[in-house]
């Protein structure tokens, strides 16, 4: 499945936005996740279905004024 | 005390935790200002990388109030959407609202400005808005929900202090009930006494601390003059006059000639 992970172009055998999580390696602990411009909270990560094409964004803390 | 959305602070300084020379002097800075309340940010995550949580966990162990932003963000949908992630990644209902306008001074398109306030106050967020000293948006805020103000002073890091003293007057005097906190444009100390000693309720600092040539002594420099510019507000400072007037009474004074 072709996805767009952070503005990359990503291939993944991940369906759902928690295992494509751990296949990229993300810690996912401390981290906010979106698809497509919708928060996909962090206990609906598993059932999360991905769909070719989505656009996913995932963020985490960092230093803010 | 200063009471923020129900929320007790007795610190009236707000602190940034952007752009120190390293997390330790960060976290040093903070404890030096005394402050209760830090604002934090959220960014794209870098596969395999940790440190946005190592940056968290710093936080916590400040035992700080956290004041996530939605800085960076140019339009309502952006800034609403972060506001959502920011609320599930820190745990708090409190957002710095900002809605960037204008790329070379970092104004907030104050329009844009309202309308999130009004998405993010109906799901019950506690907004914090990033505004400017206009009385009518303003008073748009306050109905679009928001229970307290951030008027800046100067552009963001600028660091020229308060360029327009009246329009800060008129705010502070339009809404004496509601918590003021000049966000943005402060680079000195002395800046911070005179918006306190106009009697608004807080400051909130970032680029005058952490850019400072020693960011911890200057976070405690202004925590001194918050706390004084206060003290001064509230014993009623005197105004100006025109001519002088002698201290010293004339009464009974001794005729030589």
């Amino acid at each position: 499945m072709k996805l767009t992970v952070n503005g990359e172009a990503q291939h993944v055998t991940a369906t759902t936005l928690a295992a494509l999580l751990d296949e990229l390696d993300y810690a996912p602990d401390f981290l906010a996740t979106a698809r497509n411009g919708e928060l996909v909270p962090a206990a609906e990560r598993g059932s999360c279905t991905l769909e070719d094409g989505d656009r996913i964004e995932v963020l985490s803390p960092m230093q803010g004024g | 005390m200063l009471t923020l959305y129900g929320e007790t602070l007795a610190s009236r300084l707000l602190l940034g935790t952007a752009q120190y020379p390293s997390p330790a002097i960060m976290a040093e800075a903070v404890r030096a200002s005394a402050c209760e309340t830090v604002t934090v940010s959220l960014r794209r995550e870098t596969t395999g990388n940790r440190t946005g949580g190592q940056f968290l966990e710093l936080i916590r162990e400040l035992g700080v109030r956290i004041l996530p932003n939605t800085a960076g963000c140019h339009s309502v949908k952006e800034a609403v959407i972060t506001a959502q992630m920011a609320r599930e990644l820190f745990g708090t209902d409190w957002i710095k609202l900002e809605v960037i306008g204008h790329h070379d001074t970092l104004q907030p398109d104050v329009f844009g400005l309202v309308e999130a306030a009004r998405i993010l106050s109906s799901e019950g967020f506690k907004v914090f808005p990033y505004t400017t000293d206009d009385l009518v948006v303003a008073e748009r805020l306050l109905e679009a929900g928001c229970a307290v103000l951030m008027p800046w002073c100067a552009p963001i890091g600028s660091a020229r202090g308060p360029v327009n003293v009246d329009g800060l007057r008129a705010i502070r005097a339009h809404f004496p009930d509601v918590p003021l906190i000049v966000d943005a444009g402060l680079g000195r100390p002395s800046h911070a006494a005179m918006v306190m000693e106009l009697g608004f309720d807080a400051v909130l600092l970032n680029t005058a601390v952490a850019k400072a040539s020693d960011p911890v002594a200057m976070a405690a420099a202004f925590a001194e003059v918050v706390e004084a510019g206060r003290n001064a507000f509230l014993a009623g400072p005197l105004e100006p006059r025109d001519m002088a007037v002698p201290s010293t009474p004339v009464i009974g004074k001794a005729v030589f000639e």
